[in-house]
């Protein structure tokens, strides 16, 4: 079972479609032990950085995401949800993540339009079982204003170009984001959903 | 790169898509489900919704109609139509919408869109702007489905709109809609030029060459309702035909 974190609104709905669609069984969950008792977690993205912190700290769940991510099973952080995965924000001040990947999360540059909202091409920048089968240049869809801004080289599977480099997917160890929302990404999103399947034992 | 994005617009009535005098002879559109798979499957990059009845007995069937698009599409799709307050925006969003359009309620309550902003992101709050030309040539905002003239400058609501929060603008030139005559060019460059935000142009698509016009010339994206309902313009040949006019389009791969 794969607990989908609830800490507030937001169309979470789409996320336990795309996931039944893979025949994964999914729970929206607050409670810590059906988190403990997961196969994977996935953390989804909702609103305002220090909102969702806020969230996640008020219902305790911090500390549990943060033992989940210890244990070695997958966790999957999207849109803010990776954002969250990091050591601080700079989204209207200046925020602690949860530390789980380090670097910072900053504003897109004003170059180009902001939010960065539409179908984007992926780049590989390192291998890992989630892209198998994703070749360069596939459409996915991306709806965000924030983008990871210092990172581990080591850690960036693959990229998208908006004013800069876009970390797309990064990746250390059983630790996942996808900035992007593979949930809305049409088939090429689903595959994606099923290549992270593949990593839950 | 960032893609140009299509994006059918679907009328629904109590729970059917709403049929034009030529929409008779086809009758497997009327489903909205059904008509957002096709259009899914065809490379449609967004889908949108209007509830155009928007009474209160109405509301329960669209958002079933809502839950049901997002149980069977895997692309995102905005809801408009009677949206008034953060709780009608929370309900659309918890039933499976990824973004929100207001318009009329906007104009008489600018918090709206701050407030809902706020609680869930400016990435899902659409402003939408009908706007027609007056005499002396400016951009006026209309509400309540073009009858009321607000006066209100398009270009100044643009702006002020994006500073509250909307993290997207539909511009609908009601010149030009239903025409068939092509986008109003003018209207959407002078809203595009005055705001950082995603534009999507609306109203007058007739042929192929008016996408691409309006996507050269300034908008991100391009709706249109009728052409795509009645089958006038194929959406794959849209999108080669735009492929072939140097814009940027998704070309997507079907997996397994």
């Amino acid at each position: 079972m794969i607990a989908i974190i609830d800490y507030g609104a937001g169309n979470i709905k789409s996320l336990q479609f795309a996931l039944t669609r893979q025949n994964l069984d999914s729970q929206l969950t607050a409670d810590p032990e059906t988190i403990r008792k997961s196969d994977a977690v996935i953390l989804p993205g909702v609103g305002a950085f220090k909102d969702a912190m806020d969230s996640l700290n008020s219902l305790g769940l911090t500390t549990v995401i943060k033992e989940a991510a210890k244990t070695g099973k997958p966790i999957l952080g999207i849109c803010l949800g990776m954002q969250l995965f990091y050591d601080t924000s700079e989204e209207d001040g200046r925020w602690q993540g949860l530390g789980l990947l380090e670097g910072k999360v900053g504003r897109i540059s004003n170059t180009v339009k902001v939010p960065h909202m539409g179908w984007n091409t992926l780049r590989q920048h390192a291998p890992s079982p989630l892209l198998e089968d994703i070749t360069d240049n596939t459409y996915v869809y991306f709806v965000h204003s924030y983008a990871v801004k210092d990172y581990q080289e080591e850690t960036l599977i693959s990229s998208t170009e908006y004013g800069g480099i876009v970390p797309a997917i990064v990746q250390k160890d059983n630790i996942i984001g996808m900035q992007f929302h593979p949930e809305k990404s049409g088939s090429a999103g689903l595959k994606l959903l099923q290549n992270f399947r593949r990593m839950i034992s | 790169m960032l893609a140009k994005r299509i994006i059918p617009c679907l009328d629904v009535d109590k729970g059917r898509v709403v049929k034009g005098k030529k929409f008779k002879d086809i009758k497997d559109v009327a489903d909205p489900v059904e008509l957002a798979k096709r259009y899914n499957q065809e490379g449609a990059d967004e889908l949108v919704f209007y509830d155009i009845t928007a009474s209160n007995e109405s509301r329960n069937i669209f958002l079933d109609v809502v839950e049901n698009v997002a149980a069977e599409i895997a692309i995102p799709f905005t809801v408009g139509g009677g949206i008034r307050t953060v709780e009608d925006i929370h309900r659309v969003l918890r039933a499976g919408a990824d973004k929100v359009s207001i318009n009329s309620a906007a104009v008489e309550k600018p918090e709206l869109l701050r407030d809902a902003a706020r609680k869930f992101g400016a990435q899902c709050i659409v402003l939408s702007i009908d706007a027609k030309q007056s005499a002396a040539g400016a951009w006026e905002v209309y509400t309540k489905g073009g009858r009321n003239n607000t006066g209100m400058d398009a270009v100044v609501w643009a702006k002020q709109g994006e500073a509250l929060g909307a993290g997207e603008i539909v511009v609908n030139a009601i010149d030009t809609d239903g025409e068939k005559t092509g986008y109003n060019l003018e209207l959407t460059k002078a809203i595009a030029n005055a705001v950082n935000i995603p534009i999507v142009a609306s109203g007058g698509a007739g042929e192929a060459a008016h996408f691409s016009d309006v996507l050269k010339d300034s908008a991100d994206a391009a709706l249109a309702a009728s052409v795509f309902h009645y089958g006038e313009i194929p959406l794959p040949d849209l999108k080669k035909y735009l492929q072939a006019n140097d814009i940027v389009v998704r070309s997507e791969r079907t997996w397994k």
